[in-house]
């Protein structure tokens, strides 16, 4: 039990037990707000293990030429290429349902990190105060390592899935909002000023000036959230979280080298993949890709067919 | 106050603008007389006691280098900066006052402003930027779409509204957000070093263009500069700042002839006083003028009188036909004629608004000097040689002595 009196390496300096108050913290939120992190299962478990279960009821192959297409449509023929030769891989060492469970919990979690952390990101770009109070949190969600997450959540959650997700979403947030936030600063303070100029609310200007140029940063940052709930959601493998996490855990506790590195090229795969796949839809932002292209296309056309309606009322 | 005479479009009093933590304290300081280099620990004073009114359909320029405090005095007109003390009135509403609802609507409505370096998003299309105030008034599509036409058609634009801001030159950017400023609509127009950016072809381009606009529109417009020779050509009346202080306002001729200050007086010694000087501002009213009816002799005594040798003949309506010359006077006394028929020569005639630049060759050809006429052809007064370059003269060896006279309050 806690006893002051207990001696530190420096003469005279108490020990503070931290650990101990962190612990009476997490025991002391598990019973009280039990009907909270029911919730919360319920939810992440509900949206996870569905999503999972969509991605694992097509055959292997046609699931894998939609994705190709998807890449077609957001870069070119030439990343289409790669990920379906990639994908195909994944399938031929027999990883492909545990890759989409994988993909599954890192879907759901990058998706509910995101939709924290850019509205948090935008507030902190806002005030000063919030930016302040935010950045030591971030600092504290990113550099404690891993697996210390692991923990706590193990014990608000018990050993599956949520767990897995939740400890994944603490880990991978931190960038969401700082990229939201740069890029929001970094917008040209002349152009936002223009928008004051006309007479813009304050909401305006965010989604018609900030947002639409802090963009490519943002979108940056949600590659990153995207590749850290990856990297996450596979140690997230030791509180059973499942698809590949589990078979890399397995393989370091049977020392399978063979199943390790088969499994660990799934995970290159699918990061492969999705980091291609944020990056041209960040880089372009919604300008270059085909889909984008199409787009564009039909709108112009749209747009020079109202311009002759209009001459022709005149 | 002056509700009599027609209201000023803007009108600052008194207004001073402080940066720093306690901003309060520096104005109370420097209104007791303090110098804002001392008070530097406690913030910047960028703009200390200016006062101004600008007419309707008048181009006031605002002039002076880099931390003259023009930029923090322009962003006080539209509320962009609260001023520290003072007030500031755009069509009778005192910017100062409004809250932040009421202040978007006279930014929307009464208002718009043009940036340095042009401020377009350039994630938008040329005509959504010119657009883009018109989106903010709430205007429907196809209203927005022919009035940013034409305002792109203004600025010789039309036909680039498909384009992204990028595929076009920095004056062509400039123009669009001169368009976007036109749209709006707005009676007052702000325009931030709007020029500064450009390179000096452009630049004249631009001026040129915009003083063009200015003849058919008659906005309000608040231009900052730190280009004098750019103020001097735009300007119906220019306000010359220093160290957050306004140090004169006049008209060119005004800041050119009678310099407030040794600053001012320094500030204006490269400009090309040929451009900016005008026949109006340096002509002399006409000694002595003779009447159509009247004769040689009349010419003969008057000539002597005011010992001249030539005499601008007027109508009973001032309006001139001519010039006689001593020496066909004399001729006409001898012979004994009555009437000034066939000694008339056609005066060499000039507008007020006419630069002396544009004086020096009829001058050169005419040894009896230039008549000055209005548009219907009425004598405004006369233009001798020596009064030319005379004018061409530094005010100080033109024996302007006192100057002091002109400072601004």
């Amino acid at each position: 039990m806690i006893s002051a009196a207990e001696e530190t390496e420096g003469v005279g300096i108490p020990r503070l037990n931290i650990g101990e108050w962190i612990e009476a913290g997490v025991d002391w939120v598990n019973e009280n707000l039990e009907w909270l992190f029911n919730l919360i299962q319920t939810i992440v478990s509900t949206l996870t293990d569905g999503l999972d279960d969509l991605l694992n009821t097509p055959d292997a192959l046609v699931l894998a030429v939609v994705f190709s297409l998807l890449a077609w449509l957001v870069k070119d023929w030439k990343l289409a290429l790669l990920s379906i030769v990639m994908l195909v891989f994944v399938i031929s060492i027999d990883q492909w349902e545990n890759a989409m469970t994988t993909l599954a919990l890192v879907a759901v979690a990058a998706a509910i990190a995101l939709a924290i952390a850019i509205p948090l990101g935008i507030w902190a770009a806002r005030s000063d105060r919030v930016s302040g109070a935010v950045r030591p949190v971030m600092d504290l969600m990113q550099t404690m390592p891993a697996f210390v997450w692991l923990v706590p959540v193990v014990t608000l959650f018990s050993i599956g899935v949520t767990g897995g997700v939740i400890a994944t979403i603490i880990f991978a947030l931190p960038p969401g909002v700082r990229f939201t936030e740069l890029g929001i600063r970094q917008v040209d303070s002349e152009v936002v000023e223009a928008g004051h100029a006309f007479g813009s609310t304050p909401r305006q200007i965010l989604l018609r000036i900030q947002l639409p140029l802090a963009l490519q940063t943002i979108m940056a940052g949600v590659n990153q959230v995207i590749m850290l709930s990856l990297s996450m959601a596979v140690i997230a493998g030791l509180v059973g979280a499942g698809g590949l996490g589990n078979e890399v855990t397995r393989a370091i506790g049977s020392l399978d080298i063979g199943l390790g590195f088969e499994a660990g090229l799934a995970v290159v795969v699918l990061a492969i993949y999705l980091d291609r796949m944020t990056a041209a839809i960040g880089r372009g932002g919604m300008v270059s890709g085909r889909a984008s292209k199409l787009v564009r296309r039909r709108l112009d056309a749209h747009r020079s067919a109202t311009r002759g309606r209009a001459m022709g009322q005149v | 106050m002056n509700s009599s005479t027609a209201e000023p479009a803007v009108s600052a009093r008194n207004v001073f603008k402080a940066f720093g933590k306690r901003p309060q304290e520096i104005v109370r300081r420097i209104k007791d007389g303090a110098d804002r280099n001392d008070l530097t620990d406690l913030g910047t004073a960028a703009v200390i006691d200016a006062s101004f009114d600008v007419q309707p359909g008048e181009v006031f320029v605002v002039m002076g280098l880099s931390g003259s405090g023009k930029s923090t005095l322009i962003r006080m007109v539209n509320g962009l900066l609260p001023p520290t003390a003072g007030s500031i009135e755009v069509g009778g509403e005192d910017i100062a006052r409004l809250s932040d609802r009421d202040l978007r609507r006279i930014r929307r409505e009464k208002v718009s402003m043009v940036f340095q370096h042009f401020a377009l998003l350039p994630h938008r299309t040329v005509g959504q930027n010119a657009g883009y105030a018109l989106e903010i008034q709430g205007l429907n599509r196809s209203d927005r779409e022919r009035k940013t036409e034409e305002a792109l058609k203004m600025v010789g634009l039309d036909g680039w509204g498909g384009s992204m801001p990028d595929e076009l030159s920095g004056g062509m950017r400039q123009r669009v957000g001169l368009a976007r400023a036109l749209a709006a609509g707005t009676e007052v127009m702000l325009m931030d070093e709007a020029f500064s950016a450009l390179d000096p072809l452009i630049r004249r381009e631009m001026q040129d263009q915009l003083v063009e606009l200015q003849e058919q529109l008659g906005k309000t417009i608040l231009f900052i500069t730190h280009d004098l020779n750019e103020a001097m050509r735009l300007g119906d009346r220019i306000a010359m700042m220093r160290d957050g202080r306004t140090v004169q306002i006049g008209t060119s001729e005004q800041i050119l002839n009678d310099p407030a200050n040794d600053y001012v007086a320094q500030f204006v010694q490269d400009v090309d006083r040929t451009r900016v000087l005008t026949a109006g501002g340096i002509m002399e009213p006409p000694v002595a003028v003779l009447g159509t009816e009247q004769g040689p002799r009349t010419a003969h005594k008057l000539m002597r009188e005011h010992q001249t040798n030539v005499l601008a003949v007027v109508d009973r309506s001032k309006k001139l036909h001519g010039f006689v010359h001593e020496a066909a006077i004399a001729a006409a006394v001898s012979q004994g004629a009555n009437t000034l028929d066939g000694l008339m020569q056609p005066a060499p005639s000039v507008h007020a608004d006419t630069p002396l630049v544009e004086l020096m060759t009829q001058a050169a050809e005419h040894e009896t000097g230039l008549a000055v006429i209005d548009g219907a052809g009425r004598l405004e007064g006369i233009i001798a040689r020596v009064t030319l370059l005379n004018a061409l003269a530094e005010p100080k060896h033109a024996g302007h002595d006192s100057t002091e006279s002109m400072v601004a309050s």
